[in-house]
């Protein structure tokens, strides 16, 4: 179906096709959360062939199924609300614009994963300057070897209030290195893969399992202050 | 294989992503070093812990302000 939707999209006649049966299977619903999450992901390409085609409900459709993950990505690596939002804003926007520069060889996701990742990398440059070094390989593993390692028991998280420990996780990841944290964010977070994060950010294979190696360490060590057993909360 | 070589694998090893000679090795020392285990279970809880919790909301005005843009861009001759 994507492939016919691919190669019939030119003329009207079509496009008026796709867009009645988007309709009629529900891709014009108002609340697209209520499609079971394998629906949306075998629907992304029809999406997209009627956005490419003109389809403005479509790509709208596109933005309010991701919005809210486009979102909390731009604020993970940014960890600032306005930068989160104009990163975000413009991913949209660029998304919009260059949509016929999407050639679907990955999901549509994966691509605007990418645009925002690098809107949201944009601003934390300009914000951070000194605290950037994506360009330059981080070498050598002398300092890999936690220092203090303490039981912290079955589900430690729970012997804090939700609201604690969202406190708690966002003080450890604001104190991430942005170097680290795009890497964690895009591969455990976003669960891309570590060729799709490679490729998101500009960095090679191994620099992204470099990076992710010391970003979870990292993590585990501030965290591990936090969540030992026996620790008051 | 030692400790260092362990922690310098751990996260391919989370991963799924090491040759089955270096898995075997690692899975060995793993079964009699606690330590090693201990960082392993912990590495994995973190990430856990982290994925749990991102439940984040896109705030009411901040997703107003996106779709006015972009309807004002899709309105825009050539838009």
């Amino acid at each position: 179906m994507a492939v016919l939707c691919a190669t019939f999209m030119t003329d009207t006649a079509n496009r008026e096709i796709l867009h009645s049966l988007a309709k009629a299977i529900g891709l014009s619903a108002p609340n697209p959360h209520r499609l079971p999450s394998t629906v949306a992901r075998d629907d992304e390409p029809l999406l997209v062939a009627a956005a490419k085609s003109g389809d403005a409900t479509a790509f709208e459709e596109l933005v309010r199924r991701y919005e809210r993950k486009i979102f909390r990505l731009t604020m993970n690596i940014t960890r600032n609300r306005e930068d989160a939002e104009d990163a975000m804003q413009d991913a949209f926007m660029k998304a919009y614009t260059h949509l016929n520069n999407f050639h679907e060889n990955s999901r549509f996701y994966t691509w605007l994963v990418r645009i925002a990742a690098n809107e949201a990398l944009m601003r934390l440059r300009k914000r951070r300057p000194n605290q950037f070094s994506l360009d330059e390989p981080l070498e050598g593993d002398d300092d890999l070897m936690p220092r203090e390692i303490e039981d912290w028991g079955p589900s430690p998280e729970q012997r804090y209030a939700q609201s604690e420990m969202q406190e708690i996780l966002n003080k450890v990841i604001d104190q991430l290195e942005p170097d680290f944290r795009v890497v964690f964010v895009l591969r455990d977070i976003e669960q891309l893969s570590t060729e799709e994060t490679a490729a998101a950010i500009g960095i090679s294979v191994p620099a992204v399992k470099s990076r992710l190696l010391r970003a979870r360490l990292k993590l585990r060590e501030k965290l591990d202050r936090y969540l030992r057993k026996g620790e008051p909360n | 294989m030692n400790c260092k070589v362990v922690i310098r694998e751990i996260s391919n090893y989370i991963d799924g992503d090491l040759d089955v000679a270096i898995k075997q090795e690692l899975e060995l020392h793993l079964a009699h070093c606690q330590d090693c285990t201990m960082v392993l279970s912990q590495m994995k809880m973190t990430v856990e812990i982290f994925c749990d919790s991102q439940s984040v909301e896109l705030p009411t005005d901040v997703r107003s302000r996106l779709h006015d843009a972009l309807r004002r861009k899709m309105h825009e001759p050539g838009g």
